[in-house]
């Protein structure tokens, strides 16, 4: 499904002063790579443990250490290349990026500049406006993924005059995956990340755990007049563009969607002001909701990329990347694909339940050997939309699988009524465990026996003989299901208090009525 | 080519080597000096040569994923000129 | 018993084997001689007298019981390069401060497994920058040779490996080590009339060598005679998955190829080494070489290596980028000598202003500026293109020849004040060693004559890649037919 963005998004416009504005974003996406050590050493990647434990004489740069790669780095990168439809680069190598900063023990990262491991890719991208607007599909392009290390933590509030460090992250492997500036709102933007993570979690690349940091995004921002955009991905030409400033490091869907937001804003005004914007790096303050500048003017970088002399160049061959191939976890897309083609749901339904391997793992566990309508239902709408009403991970979803799957099992086989189901389900949440035993317990059993609806009838019947008399006149004149019989069905369900077989119920008025 | 005074205030700015304005002069004219001799390579045609990246004709050797290092903190931390509770402690890094 | 710190490596293992002497014993005949000539020398930085007693009266133990290694009760230096677990490491430069590694080199880690006893820590050029040993923070080492003038004048013992070459020349150890990035073990080896071999890169580990320029950094031993040299090497190189540079290959029986004959091995002359302003005793020496190998039966052939003038330059830009960056790990933060400055950049720029050399400093310049942007490609991307060429000089002329023999430096060693107000002259040093480096071969450097003023002067051989078994081969040729047994008269 390669839709193509222009066609069926609306653009997001910004309207300035002189005029509409529309905003262009690129993102750097830092993913650290899943493994048990770091990418040059053999030091725990673990998280949380006591500061510099988790260091090895390499990560601390002591005199004479040298980096020996982590080859499931390796392979998780390729991977990760193959996941996103990437050329894969048989040789690449690494480069040293230069600078001092105290939590930077070599003097230099170890990345991959010239030649990175995964070339140019593309990823789908469905984008759901939150206050309305019709659902789209964007494909945003995939510059480059290339391996580098994290950096150690600094830490500034444990002292007024002095800075700790702690070097467990450092060394750590990350993911640099840099997409094309084919992002054209704040909400395609945390959408893309959003698909991004679903992509790295569900091939075991990385866990996607944003609050850890461990998923994290750079977010290159710039404004244009509506059109310039157009003649950019024509041409390829950037000067269509305006200047880019990159807002580092945010780790919450939201702040990346802020953060674009008032980056554009705060562009726009500098230039409706006559000013330029400066190319530079600015840091998003969460609190302030605005964002500033990172570094002071008089330190330029010059980060003197050359290739790392203490490594060769890494390289495979296809027979690596095959066997890689070969083990390939279900994508989202392909997940999604396969729900609607197995389960018959519609296009939405299909993404929802497959953007996420644990919600998709849910759902496949609820609809085996069930309705997949009736189970996409009850995960999607009842579920999870419990679960996001209360700010709950499925993880601590008070309903197991197996229990929403025998709610849908009692519906199925008619002991309850989908009406009922709701109210069961409603028990199951506060914590009353098993679907049969809540309707056993509580009575809600649907009644089928036909003596006993057949009685309700004639009691409702006697009752209300205007309302048979209405339903007889609505047949004359041709009318193969009158309207007064709803309102028959309705009066029999509430005598019985929803137990009643509604299928039961309809017969046996029919019936009675005549019809 | 010539390294200015300047090239020499920034080149020293990125090596994070203080250098007295007094030293400037004379240290463009070393660099200058090194730079000059260093212009005969020039003289090569280096068209369509690839550059060397290594000497060494291996591929480089991958180490397994495991944990084979670390929880040597005293070791980490043993030549510190400043640390606390497993800490490296530093001038502060931030205004 | 006689002087047991003139005997040989070979000889000195000998005599361990056969119980003619203990290790103890000859351990402290080599205290006693640091003790008595390092005031003079400065060949050593730290001596570790006590430890090297413990390790030897260890290694007697071994011996007694049968169990001796290769090396087993050797008394040896090792150069500050080197990390030594407990023992002070500074690569002579004042910004490790005390640094004490808590981790051992994978080379003396070999030698240690060998039972080699270790005397003290070599004396260097900082961070093995400099061909004079001038640029040491703890004062250039004199070399134990004088010129026969009469004028006594302190002689260079060359660099980077001076206090390695002046310990050998002078018996204050049996053999050391040394690391060669651009000559530094050849020509002190050279100046001072001992051996010295850089082996191919890769052969010996790096890991805890401080690096200098790790694309050319080799380890290799300075000894007393090309035998001794090859039992040092033999036990020095190993694979080691702690580099990701090291060669997966097996270490030869080098010591062997020590007594091989020559006789149908193809020598090349290469005609670029005939260097303008060359000494006429070096030229004579070389010529005096050629004859040597062809007297015993070796073939001579000319060849020509034509960017050789270009190795020097391009070494003058790859070695100081590399350097640029290995050395930004010393910063005052994780180890070294913190010198608090006003902020953190205050703190970094007067910790390493402080910490460098003027030498090193110039070179981190140096370095900084060919990588930085705008110039990158002019230089780095350039030098490294000169690498390529010069590299497939060697691979031509190797499909003529087995080695190729050249002197080892321009000149004899000179008195210090002599070169050093000008780097480049300095520099120049290293012109007939620099292009080993850069091509990654091996090269050993031999003693075989003193010049008109008394002082050693050396020939070299450069192999082709992995095989140092030539340099080893025709060194020990050079070696019978100069039956060089000079010694510095002493006067320490
Ligand atoms: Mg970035
Ligand atoms: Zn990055």
């Amino acid at each position: 499904m390669s839709a193509s963005d222009t066609q069926t998004r609306t653009p997001y416009r910004l309207a300035g002063a002189t005029g509409d504005w529309e905003i262009v974003m690129g993102l750097e996406v830092h993913a650290q790579v899943a493994s048990n050590a770091k990418l040059f050493s053999g030091a725990a990647t673990a998280y949380g443990s006591d500061p510099n434990t988790n260091v090895s004489l390499v990560d601390a740069a002591m005199p004479g250490m040298l980096p020996v790669i982590n080859r499931k780095c390796v392979e998780q990168a390729v991977k990760t290349g193959l996941g996103l439809k990437a050329e894969i680069n048989k040789y690449s190598r690494f480069d040293r990026k230069n600078y001092f900063y105290p939590d930077l023990p070599q003097g230099y990262q170890i990345s991959q500049f010239a030649h990175p491991i995964v070339g140019e890719g593309e990823i789908e991208v469905d984008v759901e406006p939150a206050h309305g607007g019709e659902a789209y599909s964007i494909t945003v392009g995939i510059e480059r993924l290339h391996l580098e290390q994290d950096a150690g933590k600094s830490i500034h509030d444990m002292s007024p005059t002095e800075t700790y460090v702690d070097l467990n992250r450092s060394g750590v492997a990350l993911m640099e995956i840099v997409s094309k500036p084919h992002i054209r709102s704040p909400l395609e933007a945390a959408a893309y990340v959003r698909k991004l993570r679903s992509i790295v979690v569900a091939l075991g690349t990385c866990d996607g755990d944003m609050e850890k940091g461990n998923l994290r995004a750079d977010v290159n921002v710039s404004v244009c007049r509506p059109g310039d955009y157009e003649k950019f991905r024509e041409t390829g030409d950037f000067s269509h563009l305006g200047t880019r400033c990159e807002i580092k490091n945010m780790n919450s869907f939201r702040f990346i969607q802020q953060a674009a937001e008032y980056e554009a804003m705060r562009q726009i005004e500098i230039i409706e002001g006559g000013g330029e914007v400066d190319q530079e790096t600015r840091l998003f303050d969460a609190d302030k909701g605005e964002t500033r500048s990172m570094r002071s003017k008089e330190d330029a970088h010059d980060y003197r990329y050359f290739p790392d002399p203490d490594l060769l160049p890494l390289e495979f061959d296809q027979a690596f990347i095959d066997e890689i191939k070969a083990n390939l976890p279900e994508l989202p897309d392909e997940k999604r694909a396969r729900f609607m083609a197995d389960y018959s749901l519609k296009a939405y339904d299909a993404g929802v339940l497959s953007a996420d391997a644990e919600k998709a793992d849910f759902f496949e566990a609820v609809a085996e050997g069930r309705d997949p309508k009736l189970a996409a239902n009850w995960v999607s709408q009842e579920l999870f939309g419990y679960l996001n009403k209360e700010g709950l991970e499925l993880a601590d979803s008070p309903v197991s699988a197996d229990q929403l799957g025998g709610l849908i099992d009692l519906i199925s086989d008619q002991t309850i009524s989908g009406k009922i189901a709701k109210q069961v389900f409603a028990k199951m949440i506060e914590g009353g465990g098993d679907p049969a035993e809540i309707v056993e317990r509580e009575g809600l059993k649907q009644v089928t026996d036909t003596g006993a609806i057949e009685k309700v009838v004639d009691e409702i019947m006697a009752a209300n003989p205007e309302q048979v008399e209405q339903v007889q006149a609505q047949k004359a004149e041709g009318h193969a299901k009158p309207k007064a019989l709803g309102w028959f069905v309705g009066q029999v369900m509430r005598a019985s208090g929803g137990k009643a077989n509604p299928q039961a119920v309809n017969e046996i008025l029919k019936q009675k009525l005549g019809l | 080519m010539s390294v200015t005074k300047d090239d020499v205030k920034k080149v020293a700015r990125l090596s994070r080597i203080a250098v007295d304005d007094s030293r400037l002069e004379g240290l463009a004219g070393e660099l200058n000096g090194i730079l000059n001799w260093i212009e005969q390579l020039n003289e090569v045609d280096i068209d369509g040569v690839e550059p060397m990246t290594s000497v060494v004709e291996a591929s480089l050797p991958m180490r397994e994923d495991k944990v084979t290092d670390g929880d040597k903190v005293d070791d980490v931390l043993a030549n510190a000129p400043k640390s606390e509770d497993g800490f490296f402690i530093v001038p502060r890094s931030v205004e | 018993m006689s002087d047991l710190t003139q005997l040989t490596l070979a000889s000195a293992l000998d005599g361990l084997e056969n119980k003619t002497f203990s290790s103890r014993e000859l351990t402290e005949a080599f205290i006693a001689a640091v003790e008595a000539a390092n005031p003079q020398l400065n060949a050593y930085v730290v001596q570790t007298p006590e430890k090297a007693l413990e390790m030897a009266d260890a290694s007697d133990e071994r011996r007694a019981g049968g169990k001796a290694g290769k090396l087993d009760g050797a008394p040896l230096g090792i150069k500050d390069l080197y990390c030594t677990r407990g023992v002070r490491t500074t690569a002579c430069s004042a910004i490790l401060g005390e640094f004490t590694p808590t981790y051992e080199s994978t080379v003396t880690q070999n030698l240690w497994d060998e039972g080699a006893v270790m005397l003290g820590k070599l004396n260097m050029d900082e961070f093995a920058m400099g061909s004079s040993n001038e640029t040491s923070a703890f004062g250039s080492v004199a070399n134990p040779w004088r010129r026969n003038d009469g004028a006594n004048a302190t002689l260079t013992p060359g660099g980077s490996s001076g206090g390695s070459a002046a310990a050998v020349a002078a018996d204050l150890c049996l053999g050391a080590t040394a690391s060669d990035t651009g000559g530094s073990i050849r020509q002190p080896a050279a100046f001072t009339g001992t051996v010295g071999i850089k082996p191919t890169y890769g052969r010996a580990s790096r890991y805890g060598m401080v690096a200098f320029a790790s694309s050319l950094d080799q380890a290799g031993p300075i000894a007393k005679s090309v035998e001794d040299a090859a039992i040092l090497l033999e036990v020095m190189c190993s694979h080691d998955k702690k580099d990701s540079t090291s060669l997966p290959v097996d270490t030869p029986d080098w010591r062997a190829d020590v007594s091989k004959p020559i006789g149908g091995m193809k020598i090349g002359i290469p005609k670029e080494y005939r260097i303008d302003g060359m000494p006429e005793e070096i030229e004579a020496l070389w010529q005096q070489g050629i004859e040597w190998l062809k007297a015993e039966g070796a073939e001579i052939i000319d060849v020509s290596l034509p960017h050789t003038k270009y190795a020097l330059p391009a070494y003058y830009i790859v070695a100081p980028a590399e350097a640029s960056s290995n050395l930004a790990r010393y910063d005052g933060m994780r180890y070294g000598a913190r010198v608090s400055g006003d902020d953190l950049t205050d703190t970094y720029q007067s910790t390493r202003a402080d910490g460098f050399g003027a030498e090193v400093q110039r070179r981190l310049m140096i370095g900084t500026y060919v990588l930085s942007s705008g110039y990158y490609d002019a230089y780095y991307l350039r030098a490294q293109k000169v690498r390529t060429k010069i590299l497939q000089d060697f691979q031509t002329v190797f499909s003529d020849v087995d080695a190729l023999l050249t002197p080892a430096t321009p000149s004899a060693a000179f008195a210090y004040g002599e070169r050093s107000d000008d780097p480049v002259a300095m520099y120049l040093n290293d012109v007939f060693t620099v292009t080993a480096n850069l091509a990654g071969l091996p090269g050993i450097s031999v003693p075989a004559a003193l010049d008109g003023q008394g002082l050693p002067l050396g020939l070299q051989v450069i192999g082709k890649a992995l095989d140092e078994a030539a340099c080893f081969r025709v060194g020990a040729a050079i070696e019978r037919a100069a039956g060089f047994t000079a010694k510095p008269g002493r006067w320490w």
